[in-house]
């Protein structure tokens, strides 16, 4: 029998549908997979009663002839920022350690309606902040890529979804759930050789999902190949009238609009993203990625997005400051870790709590974000952080004069060292620098695998579309994956 | 244009005190060997996001919403609630049917 963990959301379900195997038999083979790979540390907790509780209704619903949703019969990863009914949720966090939630997101709801299963909790970066998953309490993920010198260092997954891109790539699931506020669907995907899509900010609700920069985090999926991450979009987008910013629009059919055909499209080669110094592994894969968009059919044309390197810099003014006040919920009081010094007031108990039961990145990014915030100082940093988040959002509306789709790197670099960008958060944050912008601009983004470099691992090209264009986006992605003929894997050493 | 220059000219930056300041409104015990750390982690990243200041922001407002979307009214009806012990059943401290907290009022 073939090895079901081989394949991908499209195969797995249609093979479930045409009754090659069931839904029951996949859940038991990725359980086994997942089970078998502690030593990369991508599940915080594993739920392989829930994949097979799923996965026996999908049977059920078969046998009985009952339609099945598009995601039936799928075990997936969710990234622990998504609250889940009476599944411990922690968002990688000390201070949420056994916080059980009495409700369920929206988009795992979706999920689940769509007859997804749940494999366990994936880790990630705590709250979501970091682009290596080094900061999580529940320690590091392990990439399951290794550089081809023979040397076996352990590699960041990137972050903050890397339990998902991890146990994606090592095939502990299919797909995950990814969430991305600066980069964290799109750099873990590159770091690993999968792909990853952020659609528009609004798409999918954020309701139930751990609030870490509430006006830039958006969730989507990540998967192996583009027609998974279309399926499994389908499946997590929608309007929720419990979130204000979610987007009152139908759900596109994504899956049923791909095509790899961009005759008539144009797509623009943003020039201040020719970084100096930029690695040539990089480059090169830059260079084909516009040979293989023209070979589908694309127009290029240059284009300019004059404030992109203002990008970071305003992403970690807002990003924080939005953080600072989202994380003054955890209090020691309704719900998580409470630390109370012998005869501490409540004063007392709040400053201890949060001292604990965050980490050392969390608590900075608290701190920056209060102070730039604070009075004096919130004109000088906040207010001009955000009239430049509208110049770069202007940036895009111009480029769009212009061009359909952006093409660039997704990451500066291939998967880094554990440790090696711990020591300087300035270097850790460079990472995100061709991430940032679409962030900014709320546009849809996608990952997909350009390439390998010389060390033997994985880049990623990122697309960048219109709001709402995540048909466009996907198409390209789709053009991309059809000329890459990307087929390399993580060498099975775990 | 606004720039974090302070009086005699130099790029502004945080000491200890100021530290131990944003702590405090943090709502963040922190230890002084910690605060000496900040010191320089803060000055960072700071220093690198004065750059902005750089920008020509003559007439632009800034940005709140990033996708146009108007905020929903809805009808004023009770949508949710009796759910006390969903509420209070990850409370670290429960009384009763109450979150429990240090003594504030002597």
């Amino acid at each position: 029998m073939t090895d079901l963990t081989k394949l991908g959301v499209a195969a797995i379900r249609s093979g479930v549908a045409n009754g090659e195997f069931t839904a029951v038999e996949v859940a038991e083979a990725f359980n086994a997979n997942v089970a078998a790979a502690k030593v990369l540390n991508a599940f915080i907790v594993e739920t392989p009663e829930k994949a097979i509780e799923a996965a026996k209704a999908v049977d059920a619903d078969r046998a009985a002839g009952k339609p099945l949703g598009k995601m039936a019969g799928v075990p997936i990863g969710m990234k622990d920022l998504f609250a889940t009914e009476g599944v411990q949720t922690t968002a990688a966090s000390h201070i949420l350690e056994g916080f059980v939630p009495t409700y369920e997101s929206t988009v795992s709801a979706n999920l689940w309606k769509a007859g997804a299963g749940m494999l366990g909790k994936l880790n990630l970066d705590q709250f979501a902040m970091g682009s290596s998953n080094e900061t999580s309490y529940f320690g590091n993920v392990i990439n399951p890529w290794r550089r081809n010198d023979g040397g076996n260092a352990a590699l960041a997954p990137g972050g903050s979804s890397g339990g998902s891109s991890a146990a994606i790539a090592a095939r502990l699931c299919p797909a995950a759930t990814g969430t991305d506020t600066g980069g964290s669907i799109r750099q873990p995907a590159a770091f690993v050789g999968i792909s990853g899509i952020k659609p528009t900010y609004g798409r999918c609700s954020r309701w139930g999902i751990v609030a870490f920069a509430s006006s830039l985090d958006q969730a989507g999926p990540m998967a192996r190949d583009v027609r998974d991450c279309a399926i499994m979009l389908e499946a997590m987008a929608g309007f929720d009238p419990k979130d204000a910013t979610s987007l009152e629009l139908p759900v596109p059919e994504w899956e049923a609009g791909l095509s790899g055909d961009l005759r008539g499209k144009k797509v623009g080669i943003p020039k201040e993203y020719r970084l100096d110094g930029i690695d040539e592994d990089i480059a090169k894969m830059w260079d084909n990625g516009i040979a293989w968009l023209k070979d589908a059919g694309a127009e290029i044309v240059e284009i300019s997005l004059p404030h992109t390197k203002y990008a970071l810099p305003a992403y970690y003014i807002i990003a924080p400051a939005e953080a600072s006040s989202n994380l003054a919920r955890y209090d020691g009081v309704r719900y998580g870790l409470r630390d109370l010094p012998d005869g501490a007031g409540l004063q007392d108990m709040y400053a201890a709590t949060r001292a604990a039961g965050f980490g050392a990145e969390v608590r900075r990014r608290i701190m920056i974000g209060t102070y730039v915030l604070s009075a004096g100082f919130y004109d000088a940093y906040y207010t001009q952080a955000q009239k430049v988040r509208a110049l770069i959002a202007r940036d895009f509306d111009n480029a769009w004069k212009q061009c359909d789709l952006i093409l660039a790197p997704t990451a500066p670099s291939a998967a880094f060292g554990l440790g090696e960008k711990t020591s300087d958060p300035l270097s850790m944050y460079l990472n995100d620098v061709f991430a940032v912008p679409a962030s900014l601009a709320g546009l849809p983004a996608m990952s997909v695998p350009g390439g390998i470099d010389k060390e033997g691992l994985p880049l990623g090209l990122q697309i960048v579309g219109k709001a709402l264009d995540e048909q466009g986006v996907l198409n390209a992605g789709l053009a991309i994956e059809e000329r890459a003929g990307f087929t390399a894997e993580a060498e099975k050493w775990w | 244009m606004l720039r974090l220059h302070n009086a005699s000219g130099t790029l502004m930056s945080v000491d200890k005190d100021t530290v131990n300041k944003i702590a405090r409104l943090s709502r963040i015990a922190i230890s002084d060997e910690e605060a000496e750390k900040m010191v320089g982690e803060l000055n960072g990243i700071l220093a690198w996001v004065e750059q902005l200041g750089e920008v020509d922001v003559t007439g632009v407002e800034p940005m709140t919403a990033v996708i146009p979307n108007h905020l929903r009214l809805r009808d004023d009806v009770v949508t949710d609630g009796d759910v006390r012990e969903k509420v209070l059943a990850n409370a670290p401290a429960r009384e009763g049917s109450f979150f429990g907290v240090p003594k504030v009022i002597e």
